[in-house]
Formats: C-alpha cells, structure tokens, sequence
C-alpha cells in the first residue's frame, strides 16, 4: 500500500479527529495552500491587468504563473488555453452558452450520458430548449459503465457535442475517454469532460484525453472554493463566444459595440478570482510533490479496502460497480431498511462525514432505481482509520435500526 | 442528546409501517411535495366531511424522520376539523422550534399527553438539518387543505 498517512498532518481541519468521507464534494486544504493565499493577500495582492503601478504587476505574474502552472499540470500545449472560471460549473456553461448557442439549431444532437452531474445536464436542457436542437443520452450497460454500442449507434453527422463525465460522482466510474473523443472526433463532433472528479484524483493529460473542451474545480483538488478551470483546444475556443460581458474581456468598446480580448481573457469578464489562483497554484505543487499517480493509487487501494470491509456489512449494499475496474475513490452505498440520510445522521455522530442524497445526478439515480445513497469518497488525507470508523458507524446504524434483526 | 433519543422506536415504527398508506378512490384533496434537497417525497390526499377531515392517505418516500412524521400526523388529523388541524400544526412547529421558541407545555412527566406519539419527534430540533425533513409532511398537509375542489 501506498502510505500517505504522514500528510494528515498538513490539513488543520482534520485534527479534530473527524474522519472526512466527503472529499467528492469538497476537499479540504492543506498548510502550503492556506499559507501561500495568506501570504499573497498580505504582500502582493492587487487587481490584475489593470494598474501600472508595482503591486498590480506582482499580481498580475502571479495569476499568470498560475494559468501557466494548470496548463503544465494538465498538459496543456498552451497556457492561453487555460481559462479560469469560478467553477466546474461556469466553466461547463461556458461551453454551453458559449459554444452551444453559437453552433446548435433545429436538426442538431446535443449527445450527453445518463451518469451526468446535473452540471453537465442542466446547461444542455436549457440551451436545446434555445436552440431547437435536440438533446440525447448514451445509457449505461447493466453493470453500470458507459455503453460504447449504444453510444456508437446514437452518433452521427447531426451530433455536434458529446458531454460525458471523466469520473462519475457518484460511482466512481471512469468512462474510456480517448475512445469516446476519438469516436465523436470521427463524426466531427467536439466533446466536452466534466472533470471535476477525474482532474483532482487522477494523472490528466488533456492531449491524452482527446477531447476539446475539459472542466474543472480548484476546490475538490485541495484548491480553495472559486475558482475553476475551462481547458479548451485553442481552435475549439476560438469558435466560442463569451457568455459573459463586462469589464477585462474586451479589447474595444463603443457605445453600442465591442470587441473581444485576445483568448483566454475574452472569457474572463471581470475581476477574476484572484488570490484564489494562487491557492490553486499551491495545490498542485502540493499535489505535484505526491504524484498524481501516487493519488490515484492511494485513492483506489482504500477503495480496494473499503470495498471488502463493506461487503460483510449486514444490510449494505453498494451501488454500482464493485471492483476496480476504471473507478476511482468514490462509493455509494445503500443499507436496507436505513434511509441514506439517516446513515448520514448515524454517521456523523460517529464523527464520519459522508454526504447523502442524489449527490446531483437525479437521473443516474433513478437508473440505478435508488432515491438516495450514503457516499463515501477519499483523497490523499484519507486513511484506513478512517474506513474503520466509517464502518463500525454502518453497524451501529444497522443495530440501531434493527437491520438483519 | 444521542442518537438514541432522536430514533425512538415509535418513530422507527411508523418509519417501518406507515399507518394509512395509500391512494383514496376519489379525494376531496390532493397535494404533494419535495424537499429539493434531498429528494425526499410526500403525497397527502384527504377526504373532507363538511369542515371535518374522515380520511387520509399517505404516499411518498424518504428518511424515517419524513416519513414517520407524516405517518403520524395522518393518525392525528383523521376526524379533527380544520381549525383543530391548524391548531395541531401550529403545536408541532411550535415544537420543532419553527415559529421560534414558543413553548407548547409538553409535560416530560407524562410523555404524548399533548401531542400523542408526535412528542417522539421532539429530538429532531437538536438535529436543524433534518427539522426540514419533519415538516415536510406537514407542509404538504396545510398545502392539501388549501386545495379542496
């Protein structure tokens, strides 16, 4: 096993003993990332790209450092092919308001996939709905992975954008992504990831991926709240338009017209999350200086772990795949007679963070033909300890509720 | 505070076997709600005897607290009027502290002899997360009265 136990120490939060399972929607930060915004704020910190005197220009390197350290990270060719966004989820609404209105009408496919967050779902439904095209979803197989035929058979030359997960938020699952854009590519579609999950557990190269357009969050890669990333192919975001006007993004502006700042900062209106980018900029050395391979692998041996300490939980079940096949460090679990939430409530008296719910993604749900699940999800601060706890907490749930009685 | 006392087996009870579970053949009142957050669904339908309610039925699904709330508060309401109904709702927020800490007199000397089995539910307040999943039900209700054709 890969021992990572060591760096528990570089998250504050964790010092109270709370054994967080709830990384799949926020990761907690460590020492260097919390140090190096504070640092900023209190020596460099000024509006970017605007002033002339000394503090903007310390500023604006830095952001600009940033957007050139995510383009390293991810393999970008280019850094001005690294967008900062607030989020994952403007970064996919660029995309659909941006490059969808501009190249979608009636006749037109929008291809997405019954796994899809809601942040990659409800952006399509309203820019179909403006549109007139239609929006179409690839279904999985019965044992839960994205089904390639079927995918196959629905693309075509009136499919224009395939949308698809790189790792599933609620099952773990990871679709084989150079195949599903090499494919869409065939048909001159562009391909859109939501990697919000895939980026912050996993090694990325966005060349390697093939697709046109990848969306990620600073937050749930130890990276502060605010602050996202849209990585475009640069011929992919030179056909989209902005979606949001305002101050920086221009390069001109009259009374009834303007015109557009060169890429990235066309899609940047306004103040941009500053100090914010310099926290991202510290996760990922922090998260460079482990290795995303040693991540990932870390990720998938707890997982490894927890799968098989779950399956003698009376009255547990866990949704979804439950090998290692293309998965990473997210479980969902359902425990027969307990309601999810009410695991949750057991759970956190335990002092086990799980989340509960639809996690965003009410239709994979209702194909999974479950309301709700307990999910448990991993990074690097994650340890055994922690899936002991997690289920001594399931049991005592189970007694509670006279499960297996 | 523990767990113990927030998952009392009345509630636990009515969360197993929800009491008037089921559709009415042609309702005076229907409604239905969700709680968007956590997906958890009610559908109360009533049938109205004058001012008086004569029966109710209970759909949905959820956590135990949404749903033993609900199932107990269609054994509550099932003969009362309106009025009586209204003051009984106006009794349970009281107790879940919704309109404020307003104290309803419940007598820990003799437990469920102001609100009956509903005084189990006193525990969620220590729990604000989950008051939400309490009063859904209730919500419902109120919403189904107003619905009457």
């Amino acid at each position: 096993m890969i021992d990572l136990s060591h760096l528990k120490a570089d998250f504050p939060i964790l010092a109270n003993g709370v054994h967080f399972l709830d990384s799949g929607a926020s990761s907690q930060k460590p020492i260097p990332v919390l140090e190096a915004m504070d640092r900023f704020a209190r020596t460099s910190y000024a509006n970017v790209h605007r002033g002339a005197y000394k503090l903007s220009v310390a500023s604006t390197e830095a952001y600009e450092a940033a957007r050139a350290r995510v383009a390293r990270f991810i393999g970008a060719s280019d850094p001005r092919e690294i967008v900062f966004t607030r989020g994952t989820t403007t970064s996919l609404n660029t995309v659909a308001f941006g490059w969808g209105l501009e190249h979608l009408g009636p006749g037109d496919r929008i291809l997405a996939t019954e796994m899809e967050h809601h942040a990659n779902l409800v952006p399509w439904q309203m820019v179909a709905k403006r549109t007139g095209a239609t929006l179409d979803h690839v279904p999985m197989t019965d044992e839960f992975r994205l089904d390639l035929e079927a995918y196959e058979d629905k693309l075509g030359p009136e499919v224009k954008i395939v949308a698809v997960t790189g790792m599933s938020n609620v099952l773990g699952i990871i679709p084989p992504m150079r195949a599903i854009s090499d494919l869409a590519h065939r048909h001159g579609a562009r391909v859109v990831v939501d990697a919000a999950q895939l980026v912050s557990h996993a090694p990325v190269d966005v060349m390697g991926l093939g697709a046109d357009f990848v969306a990620f969050s600073s937050h749930k890669m130890l990276g502060p709240t605010g602050i996202g990333v849209l990585w475009g192919r640069m011929e992919a975001l030179a056909e989209t338009e902005p979606f949001e006007g305002g101050g920086e993004m221009i390069s001109d502006v009259t009374l009834f017209d303007a015109t557009w700042a060169e890429i990235p900062h066309r899609f940047e209106a306004g103040t941009p999350p500053i100090v914010e980018a310099i926290g991202l900029h510290a996760a990922i050395d922090y998260l460079d200086s482990i290795g995303m391979d040693n991540v990932f692998q870390h990720d998938r041996e707890l997982t490894g772990v927890a799968l098989q300490r779950l399956s003698d939980v009376p009255g547990l079940h866990v949704q979804g795949p439950t090998d290692l096949v293309d998965r990473g460090g997210v479980i969902s679990m359902t425990m027969d007679g307990v309601h999810a939430h009410d695991l949750a409530t057991i759970l956190d008296d335990e002092d086990v963070a799980v989340r509960a719910g639809h996690h965003c993604a009410k239709p994979l749900m209702r194909r999974i033909g479950v309301a709700a699940t307990a999910r448990a999800s991993f990074h690097v601060y994650s340890t055994e300890e922690d899936i002991d706890a997690l289920v001594k907490a399931l049991r005592r749930a189970g007694d509670l509720f006279g499960v297996g009685a | 505070m523990s767990l113990e006392d927030l998952y009392r087996e009345v509630i636990l009870d009515h969360y197993r076997s929800p009491r008037n579970r089921g559709h009415l053949d042609s309702p005076d009142a229907v409604a239905q709600g969700v709680n968007p957050l956590c997906g958890d669904e009610i559908t109360i339908e009533l049938d109205f005897d004058g001012d008086r309610v004569v029966a109710v039925a209970l759909d949905g699904q959820g956590c135990s607290i949404s749903q033993s709330s609900a199932s107990m508060m269609t054994e509550a309401i099932k003969g009362k009027t309106r009025s009586e109904i209204e003051e009984l709702t106006r009794r349970f927020r009281s107790m879940m502290s919704l309109d404020g800490e307003t104290d309803i007199g419940l007598d820990p000397e003799r437990p469920g002899s102001v609100l009956g089995d509903l005084e189990a539910l006193q525990g969620v307040r220590k729990y604000p997360v989950r008051i939400k999943c309490a009063s859904l039900g209730w919500n419902v209700l109120l919403e189904a009265m107003s619905n009457e054709q």
